[in-house]
């Protein structure tokens, strides 16, 4: 059957068919929609964790056990997970595994751009980097029978656009695959430095035949058509330069890029004049071709960061501009995201954004948006989970200054608590600092599309689950001051805020209210009746025009100037009430049904 | 020859469910298709487009700019925003929609009121209300099946059989709106 599928989809298709049995995932663009088509299959054990590491360590345990196991995630994600990710590649596996990296060339939506090919290569895992849906689904499918064969795990490196991007798939159906036999064996799973030592020798045994692999794997292939332009390219890149240089030039397309085919690279740059190098982030192909004692165009005409789309090749190899309407652009107002209309994290932004000598450390979710104007109530946003440890770091080098004047409020969500924030809680008890710790808890993992989390007592499957008390879980860990708000409340946050930055000990404030384009569960139903169910309209006849209500940064609320009038739009407004507790005149009112 | 169809928009307008069914009518009329688009952080509120592009054999799942053969903007200065993308002999069909962005909530710039006329300038342009076609319809969600409809009449692909593409993607109880706003989108379409 032929689908029109994105990469993730076809991830997901390709493990079914490969007969996976457990997957495991967090949350992060654009690897996100792998896990949750996963989660479809009845036959696969499908789970959202609570980080990237917990992810591939479940993934361990579930090919160690005998399963075919699959662990996704975002590119940042393999810095979480680096640490099982390194030594899986001594142990080998028993049951397949797979893990998949989701780069982010262009930083569509990450705090940064890194090649995780160099992963593969540094801990001595063998990866493949499909160009289109299809290969997404057939390279899952070659990278099960590669592992359980070669007894090593295997990484396949997709990017933005091979993870969003749809083609077309010819799919299989599934074949069951049976569970391995368990059998113990210490000296393969257990990594002591006496067993270690064994298998990093064992390892380079394994690479060795991973790159005889690597020669006549059909994933590399050339395409032979001129003595003059060839192209070596990996991923989207060997479509973005097939655009540019056609049908008459040669390719060499690496789907299989680690261990590198140096034979296949030599003969393709013997037969062709001219070797242009076409790759998304770091010179990897590149640096192995000059290697391999052949020069060839590449990162020293391309730049080196962004995505290698069609325009952007002409442009570095030919000075070739496309030719485009000229037009005045200069009225063009630009759109940056912003906190949606009735999101529970405006209120608490906009009490935070008005303190003098705070410090607000940041961290990554929605809640990240609180950076800009009108808020301005963002100091630094680093990694997952940052923002307790950062604002700890910060607080106490603020202590040792004369006037000990600056203070910290670190913010985080609740999934991203969960995720490693409780870890940075534990150091912030630990070390006894008095940073105020916020978690913005929205019910929900918000920025990547509402995913289920252990907070919210649903799992990936959209069955019931445990459920983690956030604030027993923060007792538990020792803080003394915990004050749970209603964030909507303007009059609760900034009492919260008086009281806990006056404290010289560790405490936490947490904001429940849920994202305001949350699917409510029958819990959430009972625990906020009546939440966004009426909206809110200005009362023109009291309305002075002063614009207060503006400085909520709400996108329902807008100027109409003619008039002098706040307007509120009737389609946005999902009735939080926010503005409305900063109107001098009472002008925002409840609209009558 | 490739054909290349760039939606923009901002999030939350349905883009993503407007270039959905065209793919899967052109996959079901036997092109080889292709289709980009960006997830994630500007879903809120930001700017958001999806690349549709068609052929005998697609390579490149994103559209250049200068070669789009027709931009469909959901919101009136996003038209002008992604002009670039445009062919200089293409057609921009603009949704007469305005969304103002935060900096012009906040009093920071000011609202490109003249976007069409500047757009008209440079390009061949249709210009209709689809969301209040699609509010007088019964529903302003459907104006972008409204734009769908302004494509598929204006790249010529009335021959594909929308109507059971569109049972497939949409509940039952929704089916006749949507061909209505289908069919309001091509009527509005004059060439």
């Amino acid at each position: 059957m032929k689908y029109l599928l994105t990469g993730d989809e076809a991830i997901a298709r390709g493990a079914y068919e490969a007969g996976v049995h457990f997957a495991s995932a967090y949350p992060g663009t654009p690897s996100t929609e792998i896990l949750e088509n996963l989660a479809k299959y009845e036959e696969i054990c499908a789970e959202w964790a609570p980080n990237e590491k917990v992810a591939l360590e479940s993934a361990i345990g579930a090919s160690i056990a005998g399963g075919r196991a699959m662990a996704s995630m975002k590119h940042v994600g393999l810095n979480v997970a680096a640490d099982p990710f390194f030594t899986f590649a001594y142990t080998g596996v028993n049951g397949g595994a797979v893990i998949i990296s989701a780069d982010e060339p262009g930083q569509h939506s990450a705090q940064n751009e890194q090649d995780n090919r160099n992963y593969a290569k540094s801990a001595k895992i063998p990866m493949f980097e499909p160009a289109n849906s299809q290969e997404c689904r057939d390279m899952v499918l070659e990278s099960y029978k590669l592992s359980e064969e070669y007894d090593t795990p295997v990484m396949i490196r997709m990017t933005t656009r091979v993870c969003h991007g749809k083609s077309i798939v010819e799919c299989g159906e599934r074949k069951e695959v049976a569970i391995r036999e368990y059998v113990k064996d210490a000296k393969k799973y257990v990594c002591v430095p006496a067993n270690a030592k064994v298998l990093r020798r064992n390892l380079e045994l394994k690479l060795a035949k991973l790159k005889k692999y690597s020669e006549t794997t059909p994933f590399n292939f050339e395409e032979i058509k001129s003595d003059k332009v060839g192209v070596i390219a990996s991923g989207p890149c060997y479509h973005y330069a097939k655009e540019v240089f056609g049908e008459d030039a040669s390719y060499l397309k690496l789907g299989f890029t680690f261990p590198m085919p140096d034979d296949k690279i030599r003969a393709f740059c013997q037969k062709v004049e001219k070797v242009y190098i076409v790759e998304e982030n770091d010179p990897y192909i590149e640096e192995r071709v000059r290697y391999l004692g052949f020069n060839c165009y590449g990162k020293d005409l391309l730049p080196k960061y962004g995505e290698m789309t069609p325009d952007v090749i002409k442009q570095g190899f030919f000075g070739e501009e496309p030719a485009v309407i000229a037009y005045d652009e200069s009225a063009v107002v630009g759109r940056p995201p912003t906190l949606c209309a009735g999101c529970p994290h405006r209120g608490f932004f906009y009490e935070l954004g008005k303190r003098k000598n705070v410090m607000i450390s940041g961290d990554i979710g929605c809640y990240t948006l609180g950076f800009a104007k009108p808020y301005n109530a963002l100091d630094s946003c680093i990694c997952m989970g940052a923002s307790f440890s950062i604002g700890h770091g910060a607080q106490q080098v603020f202590n040792m200054t004369e006037d000990k004047k600056m203070r910290v409020v670190s913010v985080l969500g609740d999934s991203t608590f969960l995720h490693t924030g409780v870890n940075s809680l534990i150091d912030v008890i630990y070390n006894n600092s008095n940073a105020v710790s916020v978690i913005l808890d929205n019910r929900i993992t918000g920025m990547t599309g509402h995913q289920e989390n252990p907070g919210t007592g649903y799992n990936a499957k959209g069955n019931e689950a445990n459920m983690i008390d956030i604030e027993a879980l923060v007792k538990a860990i020792g803080i003394k001051h915990i004050r749970t708000i209603n964030p909507n409340n303007l009059k609760e946050v900034s009492d919260a805020l008086d009281e806990f930055l006056a404290l010289d000990e560790p405490s936490v404030i947490i904001t429940k209210w849920p994202c305001a384009l949350k699917k409510f569960s029958k819990e959430d139903k009972e625990e906020f009746p009546g939440a966004f169910t009426k909206k809110m309209v200005v009362n023109r006849d009291k309305c002075i025009g002063c614009k207060m209500c503006m400085k909520c940064g709400c996108p329902a609320i807008s100027f109409d100037a003619e008039n002098k009038k706040a307007v509120i739009d009737g389609i946005q407004c999902v009735g939080c009430g926010v503005c409305s507790q900063l109107c001098p005149k009472d002008a925002i009112e409840w609209k009558e049904d | 020859m490739t054909k290349n169809v760039l939606l923009v928009g901002v999030g939350g307008q349905g883009t993503i469910l407007a270039a959905k069914i065209l793919t899967q009518g052109l996959l079901e009329a036997g092109y080889d298709v292709k289709m980009s688009e960006i997830h994630g952080m500007s879903q809120r509120g930001g700017s958001v487009s999806s690349h549709v592009r068609y052929g005998e054999k697609v390579e490149s799942s994103t559209i250049e700019p200068g070669a789009a053969d027709i931009l469909v903007s959901f919101e009136k200065m996003e038209a002008l925003r992604e002009l670039k993308f445009l062919k200089p002999d293409g057609i921009a069909v603009v949704n007469e929609h305005e969304m103002p962005s935060m900096p012009i909530l906040t009093g920071d710039a000011v609202y490109p009121k003249d976007a069409v006329e500047e757009i008209k300038k440079h390009v061949k342009t249709i210009v209709l209300n689809a969301t209040q076609m699609a509010l007088d319809l019964g529903n302003g969600k459907v104006a972008n099946i409204v734009l769908l409809g302004t494509i598929i009449k204006a790249m010529k692909l009335e021959n594909i059989d929308w109507e059971s593409i569109v049972k497939k993607q949409v509940k039952p109880a929704f089916v006749d709106l949507n061909l209505k706003a289908l069919r309001c989108g091509m009527d509005a379409v004059n060439l």
